[in-house]
């Protein structure tokens, strides 16, 4: 019993105590910042495995962006990465961080539903649907429940049946093999509810868009609450991400 | 002679595959290269040729340290017997080529769908409709979790018959994952395009398929990584296998509702996979392996940023595990829980971790090495019982022994490259096999390249791919409940094995 309470002791404190405002440790590639200087746009657009980039002028959509970085390793002078992780937004154009734009990445206060702040605001049941995801997404969102990030603390939780959910959670880019058991899922929650895809993959199919393997219709058909980018998401950017939504006072 | 025998990593012309009649090619297969216990098929699989198939297998032998590679055209008009009805570890690779080319097997003892990819030959068989094996009982019944199960993790549907509390049989249907990564492998051409796909077989071993696919491009284009990049890529690999190893003491810990291992094992992965974001910018270390360079290569600073971490990791991780391990509550749950023999383990072909803790000796670092480990003799950690007790074992042993390897390797930090050559384009007419070592164990993949050295095939073997038939046949005569912690102590990779 002794050696429990020694193990209890060396812990000291783990949690983060501030999820808003904590650093990253090292390299983060959160919120790119495009300056206007002029380079090759052919060039830069090449680059991008996943067609990310645009030109004239030059943007970078997060949704398709993998993160990889290398935009930012051959073009220093033209892109950089900030280490912002709140990359989440309701609003799937602000994804898109054009030449200039130095704004934090926010939701839009007027597409929120009403009934999300008076809801959910203090609590959120979620079901995570994974659906193609590579487990680097579901990787991290089990992260978001640790001791470290503990996101329980605002009273945001993964469930296990979607009949206990406010909401659905997707990862992955959506094959065609789960877009049965991703519908039946999101019928079986209660209303109302909320979507909310995390990761590149499920925001816009990532590396996997057009992939013969994939349907996508599931997110044509249905509104979505958050588009919270990341390859994988950083669990600081979901919960913050999640925050942003449902603690944003609507008129 | 009637194969090629070739080494991991070595580029061959495809044209150098012997290519036998189907008679000869199944005599050969079973009866001299399938023998004694250190021979095991890595990879088999199909590509179009005309109207046939080609059939190409690769069969290491690990005492000898090479790959036999043979190959055989089969006709999907034709009834063939399956090498799966002399050895069962054959079941998985006959399955996939029946699905994608339509070859039919006279034989085969369980010849069912594996993944449902888009482009499979057998369109009749939908996911919805798998044909599972049932026992007419009135006193049994059956149990279907999944495709989506309670907790954040990948989709794939279990099916048990169950007598009472026990299970007498467990079904694993998957496929959900199938994302088409094979066709986009072929289908993108951009290098950066591969490598990312390379990155997103499975997200949890980043290092290990990213690095293979590196390894076989750079073999590809005749380009010999320097001993920095191999420095580089097997301290990774190493640091990969501690992070998630780490992870997967804690979901034990969860799962035998010992809340102390699981938060602590928990919280403890935070900083090395954290350590992966301050090398790399990524937690998972996507973006760290590239072919032909690195971007991020590893510093001196870095090295003492290592041993700042583990410095603070050990005590807290040794002194938590000796707990666990000596822990009544949890050892009545993990102790002869969920065993594979090590028979079972060798007639399915079982690699890695999961082989290894039933005492079956398979590890690519000391019977195929390449790069960084063949300088190395890497002594495989091992285990007897097979049980979830020898395969959580076997993760402290090796989280200690990566620790001790890459402290090892840090005191002799390579010079940093200079400019490294640009990468050449890929040899026409070749087909390169290459093998690693992941957490979880083999990794095996092959490019075959057409006459312009473009390329035409990309095969990924995820070791989940032999491994699935392991987890099935171990919670046999288990209490269901004790299904949970079976599954996690192998943590197979669902996306790895669907692609």
């Amino acid at each position: 019993m002794l050696e429990v309470f020694k193990i209890w002791f060396h812990q000291g404190k783990q949690y983060i105590p501030d999820v808003t405002t904590v650093e990253v440790p090292g390299i983060f590639r959160g919120r790119p910042i495009i300056t206007t200087q002029p380079i090759d746009e052919k060039q830069l657009v090449e680059l991008c495995p996943t067609g990310a980039i645009g030109a004239s002028p030059v943007s970078i959509d997060l949704g398709r962006c993998t993160f990889c970085g290398e935009c930012a390793i051959q073009f220093p002078e033209k892109i950089s990465f900030t280490k912002d992780f709140k990359l989440a937004t309701n609003q799937r154009s602000r994804l898109i961080v054009k030449e200039g734009d130095m704004n934090p990445i926010t939701v839009n206060p007027e597409l929120i539903r009403k009934e999300i702040y008076r809801l959910f605001r203090g609590s959120l049941k979620l079901r995570q649907v994974s659906a193609g995801g590579d487990n680097s997404c579901e990787w991290e969102l089990n992260a978001v429940s640790n001791v470290n990030f503990d996101m329980g603390r605002f009273g945001i939780e993964f469930v296990a049946s979607p009949r206990h959910a406010d909401g659905l959670v997707i990862t992955g880019p959506i094959t065609e093999n789960m877009a049965e058991p991703l519908r039946i899922a999101y019928e079986a929650t209660p209303e109302p509810k909320i979507i909310i895809v995390a990761g590149v993959d499920a925001i816009s199919g990532g590396i996997f868009e057009g992939s013969p393997a994939l349907n996508r219709s599931f997110l044509d058909k249905y509104p979505i609450a958050l588009y919270i980018p990341g390859n994988p998401v950083h669990p600081l950017s979901f919960i913050n991400g999640v925050l942003s939504l449902i603690r944003t006072k609507t008129k | 002679m009637n194969y090629l025998s070739i080494k991991n990593n070595q580029r061959v012309a495809l044209e150098s595959i012997p290519t036998l009649a189907y008679e000869v090619f199944y005599h050969e297969v079973v009866t001299h290269l399938m023998t004694g216990e250190d021979a095991h098929c890595v990879n088999y699989f199909g590509i179009p040729s005309g109207k046939e198939v080609k059939l190409i297998c690769c069969i290491a032998n690990d005492a000898l340290g090479t790959i036999q590679v043979v190959a055989t055209l089969a006709d999907p008009e034709k009834m063939i017997p399956s090498l799966s009805s002399k050895i069962m570890a054959f079941h998985a690779f006959e399955r996939e080529i029946h699905e994608n080319f339509g070859i039919q097997y006279v034989d085969h003892p369980w010849l069912k769908p594996i993944r449902y990819p888009f482009d499979r030959a057998t369109k009749q068989c939908q996911i919805s409709n798998y044909p599972f094996y049932k026992i007419e009982s009135e006193e049994l019944h059956e149990v279907g979790v999944g495709p989506i199960h309670a907790g954040v993790i990948e989709p794939g549907h279990f099916r048990f018959i169950c007598n009472g509390e026990q299970i007498l049989h467990l079904e694993i249907q998957l496929g959900y994952q199938h994302r088409g990564l094979e066709h986009l492998f072929v289908e993108k051409k951009g290098l950066l395009q591969r490598a990312t796909l390379a990155e997103n077989i499975a997200g949890d071993t980043v290092v290990g398929h990213t690095s293979t696919f590196a390894n076989v491009w750079e073999s590809l284009c005749g380009f010999t990584a320097s001993e920095k990049l191999q420095f580089d890529r097997a301290l990774a690999l190493e640091h990969e296998r501690i992070a998630i190893h780490t992870g997967d003491l804690s979901a034990i810990c969860t799962d035998v509702a010992y809340q102390l291992g699981s938060s602590v094992f928990g919280r403890l992965r935070t900083p090395v996979i954290n350590y992966f974001q301050q090398w790399c910018g990524n937690r998972l270390a996507k973006s760290l392996i590239r072919p032909g360079k690195t971007n991020f290569p590893s510093t001196p600073q870095l090295a003492e940023k290592w041993f700042e971490v583990f410095h603070a990791y050990e005590p807290h991780f040794t002194e938590m595990a000796l707990q666990m391990f000596d822990l009544p509550s949890v050892l009545s749950r993990i102790e002869k829980t969920g065993v594979v023999s090590r028979e079972t383990a060798l007639d399915i072909g079982a690699v890695g971790m999961a082989a290894r803790a039933s005492g079956l000796k398979r590890d690519v670092r000391s019977s195929h090495p390449t790069g960084y480990y063949e300088k190395t003799s890497y002594q495989p950690i091992m285990g007897q019982v097979g049980d979830v007790h020898a395969r959580s074992k076997i993760r402290f042993d090796e989280i200690n022994t990566s620790i001790a390897f890459i402290k090892n390797m840090l005191n002799q930090m390579p010079q940093p490259d200079g400019e490294i050559k640009p990468l050449d384009s890929p040899a026409p007419g070749s087909f390169v096999l290459s093998m690693t070592e992941g957490w979880r164990g083999e990794i095996c993949h092959c490019a075959i390249t057409g006459s312009k050295g473009e390329l035409l095939l990309y095969k990924i073997k995820d070791p989940s791919f032999h491994n699935w038939l392991a987890l099935a046949l171990a919670v046999r005569n288990n209490e269901i409940s004790d299904f949970p912690i079976c599954n996690k102590s192998f943590n197979l990779s669902y996306c790895g094995h669907d692609l």
